[in-house]
């Protein structure tokens, strides 16, 4: 089994970091290219670009974002979130190894095959914004209205359709900083057989063992528990390490 | 000059960056033309076999390939530059590589697939690629296909584990081929690249 990746979320608006504050307002975390580094140094094993504004303004920042931090960053990029090919195409030019989508695939699945076919497998994150409803999870649309998808026969038809991996975010937690959803992150990882991530809640490094031991996650993506500098990379792996998780050193 | 293969199915971008980086001249090769002052090549990779294969063979780039390595001239095979030195590929059961190594490549059978992430890998042997890296190196993988050990022992260089252990570089003469993706395991990574470009 390869190492536990942890992995910064930059979430880019008007070409800064946006975080999520405990009001649960937006603030400004910085400047991409700067935290990009920094978290490079720190050990990130990979990092994720994510527009966050959905506007084909948003779209050009944050490959503008991906085309200045691939010079300096040698670990895997991911960009998100793709809305189309030709998105995934631009991003991969300006220097991204793999797309995510969200959104898009919702309306239109047969994308993920497309993209799939053209880049590989490996390139496409198919990212789930999953909201627990009883004892299921639904799939939301652009983190508002349901999709009327149930979030884990989602993750199985990506997966199917050729998705690479599994970015699985719990609407209910994220931002909250007390936790991933585990049962939900759980969920994914029995369904399916690719590498999955889980995303939403975080808030320290037990939260991240959390996901890795109890829900089965290939790793953890963090935004602004590690943006607000409520933990670094490094206590999360030496807290990983010293509880028997292998991490990159 | 560093010639990059552009085979049309994979991000080659990482690969120019990492080179530039390190104060390397490359050129983005995509017609046999584009090797005339290169002296050493890179088989950079994502995509598929069957795709990278066919691509060559429609821009003529693949008998330069071919001879370029059966000539023994440098070159780093990556991801699945690695494979197309061998014979072939469960991937594409018709396309054919460049044969340097015997044997086809295989789907992983078990783990999370594709592997996607850092594993530290064995060295097997000295080798100039590894010189100033440490002894478990920890390297990024990307795949869902894996080579086959090479007949002649000596040409191993290094395994990594996924459900079994397999080949995850090795060399004959000066082409080398590694699995993993040295442009994006952070400064391990950069140290291989660099000592191959004064190999």
């Amino acid at each position: 089994m390869p190492a536990v990746r942890v992995a910064p979320c930059l979430g880019i608006l008007g070409g800064r970091v946006v975080k999520v504050e405990p009001s649960g307002g937006r603030g400004d975390a910085g400047d991409p290219v700067e935290m990009a580094s920094r978290y490079y140094r720190e050990g990130a094993d990979e990092l994720y670009v994510m527009d966050v504004s959905g506007t084909d303004e948003g779209m050009k920042a944050a490959l503008g974002v991906i085309r200045k931090v691939s010079r300096r960053v040698f670990v895997p990029l991911t960009f998100g979130d793709a809305r189309c090919m030709e998105d995934a195409r631009e991003a991969l030019l300006a220097g991204a190894d793999r797309v995510c989508m969200t959104a898009a695939p919702l309306g239109r699945p047969g994308i993920i095959e497309e993209c799939a076919s053209v880049f590989g497998s490996q390139c496409i994150v198919l990212a789930i914004d999953a909201k627990r409803v009883k004892d299921s999870w639904h799939v939301l649309v652009n983190g508002g209205g349901g999709s009327g998808r149930d979030a884990i026969e989602w993750a199985r038809e990506g997966v199917a359709l050729g998705a690479g991996e599994i970015l699985v975010r719990s609407m209910d937690a994220d931002g909250g900083m007390r936790g991933y959803d585990i049962g939900l992150i759980r969920a994914v990882a029995e369904a399916v057989s690719v590498p999955v991530m889980a995303s939403g809640g975080a808030g320290s490094p037990e939260h991240v063992y959390q996901a890795i031991q109890e829900g089965g996650a290939d790793g953890a993506v963090l935004a602004s528990a590690l943006h607000s500098r409520l933990c670094t990379i490094s206590q999360i792996k030496g807290y990983l390490a010293s509880r028997g998780i292998t991490v990159r050193a | 000059m560093i010639g990059i293969v552009d085979y049309g199915t994979g991000n080659i971008g990482s690969v120019i960056r990492a080179v530039e980086f390190l104060g390397g001249e490359c050129r983005v090769v995509r017609a046999s033309d584009d090797l005339y002052d290169v002296d050493r090549i890179m088989l950079p990779g994502d995509g598929s076999f069957g795709r990278a294969v066919r691509s060559m063979t429609e821009s003529g780039l693949y008998d330069a390939v071919r001879r370029w390595v059966a000539g023994n001239r440098a070159t780093l095979g990556i991801g699945l530059g690695m494979q197309l030195l061998f014979e072939g590929s469960e991937e594409s059961p018709d396309a054919v590589g460049f044969s340097v190594f015997h044997g086809i490549c295989s789907r992983f059978g078990s783990g999370r697939i594709p592997l996607a992430g850092w594993s530290a890998i064995d060295l097997k042997r000295d080798s100039e690629l590894f010189k100033g890296v440490p002894e478990r190196p920890y390297l990024y993988f990307s795949h869902s296909y894996y080579a086959p050990f090479p007949e002649d022992a000596d040409a191993l260089l290094a395994t990594n584990r996924h459900g079994m252990e397999y080949c995850c570089a090795l060399f004959k003469g000066s082409v080398f081929g590694v699995q993993f993706h040295p442009e994006k395991s952070g400064e391990v990574g950069l140290k291989m690249i660099s000592n191959w470009m004064e190999v």
